[in-house]
């Protein structure tokens, strides 16, 4: 496997020059914008035959691919943080329309205050939009999730749009090497997107109409029955991936040193590298510990993530996100509302940590602090808040 | 696994500098990362930039807080910035200044300087010492070799920008290569 080194945005364009999207549209925002500026140029150097699209906001730029994916043709968005904000309704529509379509996210947390650092309450925040929603640990599984989140994203027992989150600075702007599949190779895994309906003039039909207290229900549930097909399909192309490309992504939870566990970690992201290397460390100690990484949030592998913690004496969920006001007294983060749904009836403690929040650094001996409080039976809680500043 | 953090001011190429010392250590068979300290662009302002090197895949994510290697661009920065923080005994600073290093140092760290602003700005015209400080590390350090420096220098730059860089590259190179071995 042959690797090469370069940026993670810039893995991240090459992968979506390769999956052919047919137009392009995007407004640039740090830590997103050396990806559309990498299109840009592969774009005017005619490496990509696309219709790339400048728009004066990422309501127009989402706007975009909901009328070219509309008309059948396969296309390509990415944003963060407030531009992903201003997208919210536009991400409700294209979900809702079940036009399938891949958009990068550069995780960044989302103001005020303003912060152009990294978390995930910008696509955390969009939970609810119907979009399949993916997230890498490093910069070949972001890569590799394009490819990917196409093919799941146009499957016909899908057709759901999809985010593929990494974590912003801490991907996007790392060298580290990846491989990259030729042309050839992504050809053969990805056929051109077959629209079941699209816009056209000779057979006409109507998208996006408005639906009566009849039928809006009704919509909504069979948006909630493609994201659970989306489950399987994900497990199945992940596979064939694998069986092509030698990276299985088949498993839409990841178990690390998951063998005889006491304390289970449950995060996603970047986080999971570090937390591993931590892990090593508190093992060699004698510390009987492990991870659950979740690849898949929306649709969420309930399930799976059961199977996966079921005989653990507590788990640690790492929340790199904030539901405000949820818990009651004690603080909540969406993965842990999460896992404690699919935890529901059973016996073990979930303990909660929001970490990381706006950039700020999270390192092996937070990792190690984390299981000390959890095994305490403290948790619920910011981590590492700065009492002094408060 | 070892880590090298370059002090900079925005402006001087700290993140080239570590990109390309990343891609030449890949070259040479190593696994690398390289970042940023991330948001702190200004022209001008106090900046890092960070190389891990592994004969392993690098996992890890946080930022370098015990590195292996310390690159100082600017001599300025060591009134600013302890850019000796978190250095233990065994570790390698270049420093670029003419002056001796009068700050203490953290015991068993190998102070190296070299006088690159005048190495750049005699073969740059400017006062951009990025590939110049590359060149040092490599001699001082083993790290990098300068073979794959050049390769990375070519593959970044090209015509006589590429050629110009390199030949900082060499001079500091041989300069340091000399001190190092003289020490």
């Amino acid at each position: 496997m042959a690797l090469e080194i370069m940026e993670g945005s810039i893995a991240v364009a090459q992968a979506v020059r390769r999956c052919r999207p047919q137009v392009v549209s995007a407004y640039p925002i740090t830590p997103q914008t050396h990806i559309v500026e990498a299109l840009a140029e592969i774009v005017a150097n005619g490496e990509l035959a696309a219709d790339y699209i400048t728009v004066e906001s990422e309501f127009s730029a989402l706007s975009a691919c909901v009328g070219a994916v509309a008309a059948g043709s396969r296309a390509y968005s990415a944003t963060t943080s407030q531009g992903l904000a201003l997208m919210f309704e536009v991400c409700f529509n294209m979900a809702g329309m079940r036009l399938p379509l891949v958009m990068t996210i550069a995780n960044r947390a989302l103001g005020a205050p303003l912060s152009i650092w990294n978390d995930q309450q910008d696509s955390i925040s969009l939970r609810d939009a119907g979009w399949l929603q993916l997230y890498a640990e490093d910069n070949q599984e972001a890569v590799d999730l394009h490819y990917i989140g196409y093919k799941v994203a146009e499957d016909h027992r899908v057709l759901l749009p999809a985010m593929v989150c990494f974590d912003g600075f801490i991907l996007s702007h790392t060298y580290e090497p990846v491989n990259m599949l030729s042309q050839e190779e992504v050809d053969a895994f990805l056929p051109p997107f077959v629209p079941k309906y699209r816009l056209d003039a000779a057979s006409p039909v109507s998208m996006g109409m408005y639906a009566t207290p009849d039928y809006y229900l009704e919509f909504r549930y069979e948006t909630d029955q493609a994201q659970k097909r989306a489950l399987e399909v994900l497990r199945e192309v992940g596979k064939e991936f694998g069986e092509r490309f030698g990276r299985d992504y088949s498993e839409l939870v990841e178990s690390y040193q998951m063998e005889d566990a006491e304390t289970a970690l449950v995060a996603m992201g970047s986080i999971c590298g570090t937390t591993k290397d931590a892990i090593d460390e508190m093992r060699t100690e004698g510390k009987k510990v492990g991870l659950v990484r979740l690849r898949s949030f929306r649709p969420f592998p309930s399930e799976d993530l059961k199977a996966a913690l079921a005989g653990v004496t507590r788990v640690a969920v790492l929340d790199k996100n904030i539901t405000l006001g949820a818990g009651g007294a004690t603080a909540r983060g969406a993965v842990a509302l999460e896992v404690r749904d699919a935890l529901y009836g059973s016996t073990i403690p979930v303990l909660d940590y929001i970490i990381g929040l706006g950039g700020r650094d999270v390192r092996i001996e937070d990792i190690k602090k984390v299981v000390a409080l959890c095994e305490a039976g403290e948790g619920d809680r910011f981590y590492g808040l700065r009492t002094e500043v408060l | 696994m070892q880590e090298l953090r370059i002090h900079g001011r925005g402006g001087q190429g700290s993140v080239t500098a570590a990109e390309l010392i990343a891609v030449a250590a890949f070259e040479g068979g190593k696994y690398v990362q390289a970042f940023p300290a991330f948001g702190v662009e200004r022209r001008g302002a106090p900046v890092q930039a960070f190389v891990r090197f592994s004969d392993r895949p690098i996992r890890l994510r946080s930022q370098v807080y015990e590195p292996d290697f310390v690159i100082v661009q600017d001599p300025s920065l060591i009134r600013d910035v302890d850019v000796f923080k978190g250095m233990e005994a065994g570790g390698i600073a270049i420093i670029n200044t003419e002056r001796p290093i009068e700050h203490p140092v953290p015991a068993g760290v190998r102070v190296l300087t070299i006088d690159a602003t005048t190495i750049a700005l005699e073969t740059l015209g400017l006062p951009i010492t990025n590939t110049a400080l590359m060149g040092a590390f490599a001699a001082a350090t083993g790290m990098v070799s300068f073979e794959t420096l050049v390769d990375a220098l070519r593959h970044r730059f090209s015509g006589s920008l590429a050629e110009k860089n390199i030949e900082t590259t060499r001079r500091a190179y041989d300069v340091m290569k000399a001190a190092a071995e003289a020490t």
